[in-house]
């Protein structure tokens, strides 16, 4: 869990700088800048509606965005778009996981791969058989429609979907909304998991007690600003973030 | 009305209940997908027949010039673009496939003189020059407003129709043309005459409904289209963007009008502005359908097509009045029985 701090061959997968995005009038984000590096996990937490969901849409492309991007030390211009970023290697776990409901377990990984087959690769299948080790239980339910999952099997798909594409770097949206306890401990467990793969993760979590736990560094944003920043370990000590975020259990 | 009469019209009914069935998947297809109500559909099917109508009498036909016009206008769309965002490199596909492509078709057809040509290759030929239409359609007419409200869409397929069956009229003239026979076999059953035309529209009907099955079902750019009429956003987030899933439900449903127009021009005299009616009764069928569901959209195009052939025996002047007031009886029932669904 504790990388080194500034290890000089640590590559940046993606820096942001300066970054706002507007609803109309309504600024939702302001001058945000934050870092994630290659095999680090990154976690934002933050209350309801403090633009955690409008952060990780902006990247992904689906919002225009002012400020910098800089993603693989290429920065993204205007004319940047989903299937462009999904094409380098960034990939999203939406906060409502957006399945293919009415399609088998198995077709929805597939078309994880969807992108890398048209790009002329052909390893779909070895990459499911990863994602099936990862998630056995999306082996036991290969052949079901995805609509008929429980929550924490649709969680699963979700992460294992966008895991059929090979990420670089991999947006996880509240991956622990709507589940219980125990099937967050096992989503999260998997998360740190990835980690090993040498994917980097920025983790957006309202459950800040579970995202501490697993990230290396974390940003606490709060009304579309970001207030705190700092090592997990260190975030999770501090009086602000335990008195707004972790409650009593903190200090344990 | 006797047996013999009743099986005559059902054998009709059902023969053009095919083709209304396979019209009616396109128009499923292309509203799944890209939220489009595709009024042009039964141009394509007049495009089509007329085509091939044209290589057969040894002209050139004018759909030619269409693609040729509307390749050059992608080009020019297209080469912009990437010149605006300095990819160089991407500028000769976009020249050699919009241009290029139509070119040398243009070329080959003006070389050989098409009517001593193999009736095979006229059809392919004929398939060649008004498939690619619909994709480049799409890219004209649609993808620029392709996030706009279903009904805006409608606006457009309007604007897109009326402008094809003028450019129909402009191509092809005021009179109607028939192509010979694929065959001339028939089959006697009973005291029926089959006519081989006949059951050849019904093979090739159901062939092209089992390939399009095995396409959506069993190839991933087939379950990518479905992934992107269940869910937009998911799709775009696979990398699989809604220009590319545009692009190819209108080739699929460019390619099943056009095929539908080829096979049903020996049975049918077909003018510039004939497909308009063919397409709008595989709309009721896949108004049947709900614009949701393949085999009720199909089944329902079968009963429109039986409903047609036995009401132009009882009330012929009111076959098409009978036809499209089964519209309502369809939309009131389905609007009692299904829950409303709030578009995303």
């Amino acid at each position: 869990m504790s990388t080194l701090p500034e290890q000089p061959e640590r590559t940046v997968v993606l820096e942001v700088r300066g970054l706002s995005v507007n609803y109309g009038k309504v600024e939702a984000l302001h001058g945000l800048a934050l870092k994630v590096h290659r095999g680090e996990i990154v976690t934002v937490i933050g209350p309801n509606g403090a633009g955690k969901t409008t952060l990780l849409s902006a990247l992904i492309g689906l919002l225009p965005v002012r400020g910098e991007i800089v993603y693989l030390g290429e920065r993204q211009g205007a004319g940047r778009s989903v299937e462009q970023l999904v094409r380098q290697g960034m990939t999203l776990v939406p906060e409502k996981r957006e399945l293919f409901a009415e399609m088998s377990v198995e077709d929805n990984l597939l078309l994880g791969a969807f992108d890398r087959y048209r790009a002329g690769h052909r390893d779909h299948l070895e990459t499911m058989d990863q994602v099936f080790d990862t998630f056995p239980r999306l082996m036991e339910r290969r052949n079901q429609m995805a609509a008929t999952l429980s929550g924490g099997e649709r969680q699963m798909l979700a992460m294992g979907r966008a895991l059929m594409a090979k990420p670089r770097l991999l947006l996880l949206d509240e991956p622990s909304l709507g589940l219980a306890p125990l099937v967050i401990k096992e989503i999260f467990r998997t998360v740190a998991q990835l980690k090993r793969l040498g994917v980097a993760i920025l983790l957006v979590e309202q459950n800040a007690r579970a995202a501490l736990q697993v990230a290396d560094y974390g940003y606490v944003l709060e009304t579309g600003e970001l207030s705190l920043e700092g090592p997990s370990s260190e975030l999770s000590m501090d009086r602000r973030v335990i008195e707004s975020y972790l409650g009593l259990g903190g200090r344990l | 009305m006797d047996l013999q009469i009743a099986l005559l019209l059902g054998q009709d009914g059902v023969t053009n209940g095919a083709i209304y069935a396979l019209l009616a998947l396109a128009l499923v297809l292309v509203f799944a997908v890209t939220r489009v109500i595709f009024i042009p559909q039964g141009e394509f099917v007049a495009f089509g027949a007329l085509t091939l109508a044209s290589l057969q009498a040894g002209r050139l036909p004018g759909t030619v010039w269409l693609l040729l016009a509307m390749g050059t206008l992608i080009a020019l769309i297209e080469g912009a673009a990437a010149l605006r965002k300095r990819h160089f490199r991407r500028i000769p596909l976009i020249l050699l496939l919009n241009c290029g492509a139509p070119l040398l078709l243009a070329g080959a057809l003006v070389a050989v003189s098409s009517a001593s040509l193999p009736l095979l290759v006229q059809v392919f030929l004929a398939l060649l020059l008004v498939v690619p239409l619909g994709p480049m359609i799409y890219r004209l007419a649609y993808q620029p407003v392709a996030e706009a409200s279903v009904l805006v869409l409608l606006i457009v397929s309007v604007a897109v129709h009326v402008t094809l069956i003028g450019i129909g009229l402009l191509f092809f003239g005021a009179e109607g043309s028939r192509t010979p026979s694929f065959t001339e076999v028939s089959f006697e059953v009973g005291d029926v005459l089959l006519q081989g035309q006949t059951l050849l529209v019904l093979v090739a009907s159901v062939l092209l409904i089992i390939a399009l099955y095995f396409f959506f079902e069993r190839t991933i750019y087939g379950k990518a289209l479905r992934a992107t009429a269940m869910n937009r956003t998911g799709a775009r987030l696979m990398g699989i963007s809604g220009s590319l899933a545009g692009m190819l439900s209108f080739t699929l449903a460019a390619s099943i009008g056009a095929f539908s127009g080829i096979l049903i021009s020996p049975i049918t005299t077909i003018y510039y502005d004939s497909g308009f009616l063919i397409g709008l009764k595989g709309f009721v069928g896949a108004i049947i359908g709900g614009l949701a569901s393949y085999p009720v959209a199909a089944a329902g195009a079968i009963l429109v097509g039986l409903l047609e052939s036995y009401s132009s025996f009882w009330a012929s002047a009111f076959k098409e009045v009978i036809v499209f007031t089964l519209i309502i009886p369809v939309l009131l029932w389905r609007s009692l029985t299904t829950r409303h669904v709030e578009e995303e």
